[in-house]
């Protein structure tokens, strides 16, 4: 008797334990930029945000059963700002933060906040996954790395081993063709000619800007070695989406134009993803972006460690995030979980059309003694980071 | 003469009645009925947007479909195929569970994190219970005392006492629990888990409660884990067999359900999703989203015996028991 009493009072105890206040925060940082290319992906004043807190809602619904509370505060910093506002998070008692932004920034915040837990659903940089990594930083986002290798699989897989790069000329787009030349010597894809547009901050949208960009695009891109589809590394959104249809000679294009290495898409309805869809759509009214999924699985990641370890310090939920206990339904087929040597998420890179996803890296048939996943970015014994010693 | 003969044909028809299998068809948005005797598809018929969830009532007059994208149930006659009457739902309604007494039937409202509970006689709304995120799968305990919902976000089983139609219990599973099936008994419980590869194993008490005793996990020679995903599952009455359907794996895993080990893998169409046994239990039927067409597996034999084409895209099955 006594000792089913006491086994009942320990499971309460045990219960209540278990009930933790999480309190996070987003900072997205408003950069001073040009109107994209095309005018749907111009930025909504809740970018991210809104995927930040139908995250929140996931998880409050789910922490109602276990007597967890989960709030999310949303933050716009200028980019001068965000040590600043890292500290005031820091101040009322915030350790849990999502960061959508650029590199230089996200370490700025990392840098400033080391005992907080950063979640990265932005910055694509490879090397924040490698010589810049830091241990208080999770990354969500997908390495371009990992983009460019789901590019090259994809294209190995449909024997399209001849690319001609087609690069911009800003410091980013070089870094991007470096992914792409890296990515095509590791499947064995051999990029035939690599050319450079201009960044010359011509007309882009304006009211006849397409005639000239029906002129001059072919002419750059003239009787090019022969090859079996383009390779668009345009970071910098200058150029790209017109290569389809402007092209000299008429290929395929993938990359930063065509078919793009996404980590999410409105379009995305396998794996149960309408549900996700229709959730996002009835709290934000509008379709969802690369930036609002990164920062739902943030949060989600957040909230999934937070239910099965119970609780809500930050470096009890980074080494569950970590350990082999970890895993997340994301809807994209298979369960998604961290790379333990550089705390970059592994998951499905889908290759998006702009309507539907025409296939899902990594491809069949390459093969990994770990995870197919790992097919994708650097993996453990190339790796640069140093931060995530076991 | 040629009358009398058509009069006793109508006659033989309407006595003599095989067994009528149920598909309910996603994409197609119809019904295909297959004769369970003769194996032949009879006829597919218009059954609402997206029907998915499909159940009959226990005396095999009435069909009922989830039109998920109508956000209703439809009725539907097992022998005429006529609409009958709808129920009220709540949105989005995706995997239902009938009382055994067939009054009052319990629907996953995967868009809005309720369980609404219709009585089918007056069809009304009694009761919503909030329960977590994308809420899938529902059982009832066969006493029709506790219903259980798995919602797939919130990873978690919930049991719902039908008395009071509150929660009495959660238990935490594997990432995107789809399904959950009692034995006939009432002391176990088997919860698949999509995502997670895995099924939850509960031990359920006099009083309902559940005491987690095991998970079975499934491995392929030659097909990467990730494609094993658990969905549908049943298990034979005398509580010894657990099928369960693996998704993109387009295997159906056959599973000792006392010792929890995996006997064997069973080949059937692609994207295998929902299973039902035939009046009998001689033979178990499965939906191959991918391939259109549902597999006959022998129980006995534990061998797939045969596959008819069906609609689009079919979801779910059920087989509503003859009359001889």
């Amino acid at each position: 008797m006594m000792r089913s009493v006491l086994s009942v009072i320990l499971a309460c105890v045990a219960s209540i334990a278990g009930a933790a206040d999480v309190n996070t925060a987003i900072i997205r940082v408003e950069y001073p930029q040009l109107a994209p290319i095309s005018r749907f992906e111009e930025k909504t004043a809740d970018l991210a945000f809104a995927g930040a807190d139908l995250a929140t809602q996931d998880n409050q619904t789910t922490g109602q059963f276990l007597g967890h509370n989960f709030k999310t505060i949303h933050v716009a910093a200028e980019p001068a700002d965000v040590v600043s506002a890292a500290a005031e998070l820091r101040a009322e008692g915030i350790e849990i933060i999502v960061v959508s932004a650029r590199a230089d920034e996200l370490l700025a915040i990392a840098d400033a906040a080391q005992d907080a837990l950063i979640l990265n659903a932005g910055a694509a940089d490879t090397a924040l996954r490698g010589a810049e990594c830091r241990a208080n930083v999770l990354h969500l986002t997908p390495s371009d790395a990992m983009r460019a290798d789901a590019v090259a699989q994809f294209s190995v897989w449909k024997k399209w081993t001849r690319w001609f790069l087609v690069r911009g000329s800003n410091p980013a787009d070089i870094q991007l063709a470096e992914e792409y030349k890296r990515a095509a010597k590791k499947f064995g894809v051999n990029v035939v000619e690599e050319r450079e547009i201009l960044d010359t901050g011509g007309s882009r949208r304006a009211d006849t800007g397409h005639v000239l960009v029906q002129k001059q695009i072919p002419v750059l891109v003239q009787n090019p070695k022969r090859h079996d589809v383009v390779i668009a590394a345009d970071a910098s959104d200058v150029f790209a989406p017109y290569l389809p249809f402007h092209l000299w000679d008429p290929r395929p294009v993938l990359g930063s134009a065509g078919l793009r290495p996404v980590s999410f898409n409105p379009a995305t309805e396998s794996w149960g993803g309408t549900q996700f869809q229709t959730r996002f759509e009835k709290l934000s009214g509008r379709y969802v972006t690369e930036a609002d999924y990164d920062a739902w699985l943030a949060l989600r990641a957040v909230g999934e460690a937070v239910v099965r370890t119970g609780s809500a310090d930050p470096s009890d939920l980074r080494t569950f995030m970590l350990s082999d206990d970890f895993e997340l339904a994301a809807f994209k087929g298979q369960p998604v979980t961290f790379r333990k040597w550089n705390g970059q998420m592994r998951q499905p890179i889908l290759l998006y059309d702009g309507r539907i996803n025409a296939s899902v890296s990594p491809q069949e048939g390459f093969l990994h003694p770990v995870s197919p996943l790992d097919t994708l970015g650097a993996d453990e014994p190339e790796t640069d980071c140093k931060a995530f010693g076991e | 003469m040629r009358l009398l003969v058509l009069f006793f044909t109508f006659l033989l028809a309407s006595v003599a009645h095989a067994d009528r299998i149920f598909v309910s068809n996603e994409r197609s948005n119809t019904v295909t009925v297959i004769d369970g005797s003769t194996w032949e598809v009879l006829t597919e018929f218009p059954a609402g947007l997206r029907p998915r969830g499909i159940t009959v009532s226990p005396d095999g007059s009435k069909l009922y479909v989830c039109a998920s994208d109508d956000n209703l149930v439809r009725v539907f006659d097992t022998s005429s195929y006529e609409e009958l009457f709808t129920l009220p739902s709540g949105p989005d309604p995706e995997l239902f569970v009938l009382e055994p007494n067939g009054r009052r039937l319990y629907i996953a409202n995967e868009d809005d994190n309720l369980v609404t509970v219709v009585d089918t006689q007056t069809k009304e709304v009694l009761a919503e219970v909030p329960v977590g995120v994308e809420p899938e799968g529902m059982a009832i305990s066969p006493n029709a005392r506790i219903v259980v919902n798995t919602s797939e976000t919130t990873n978690m089983a919930h049991f719902i006492d039908t008395e009071t139609n509150t929660i009495k219990y959660n238990m935490l599973v594997d990432q995107r629990p789809r399904y959950a099936e009692y034995t006939s008994d009432g002391t176990r419980l088997f919860v698949t888990a999509e995502i997670g590869g895995t099924v939850s194993v509960f031990d359920i008490d006099g009083d309902g409660a559940p005491t987690e005793v095991g998970k079975i996990s499934f491995q392929v020679a030659g097909v990467q884990p990730e494609w094993l995903q658990p969905v549908g599952a049943k298990v034979t009455s005398d509580g010894q067999w657990l099928f369960v359907a693996l998704g993109p794996s387009n295997r159906v895993a056959v599973v000792d359900a006392k010792t929890l080990e995996v006997e064997k893998y069973i080949l059937v169409g692609e994207r295998v999703w929902q299973l039902a046994f035939t009046p009998g239990e001689e033979y178990l039927l499965t939906t191959n989203g991918n391939t259109n067409d549902i597999t006959v597996i022998d129980v006995a034999s534990q061998e797939a015996v045969r596959s008819i084409p069906v609609g689009q895209q079919p979801w779910g099955v059920i087989v509503a028991p003859g009359i001889n």
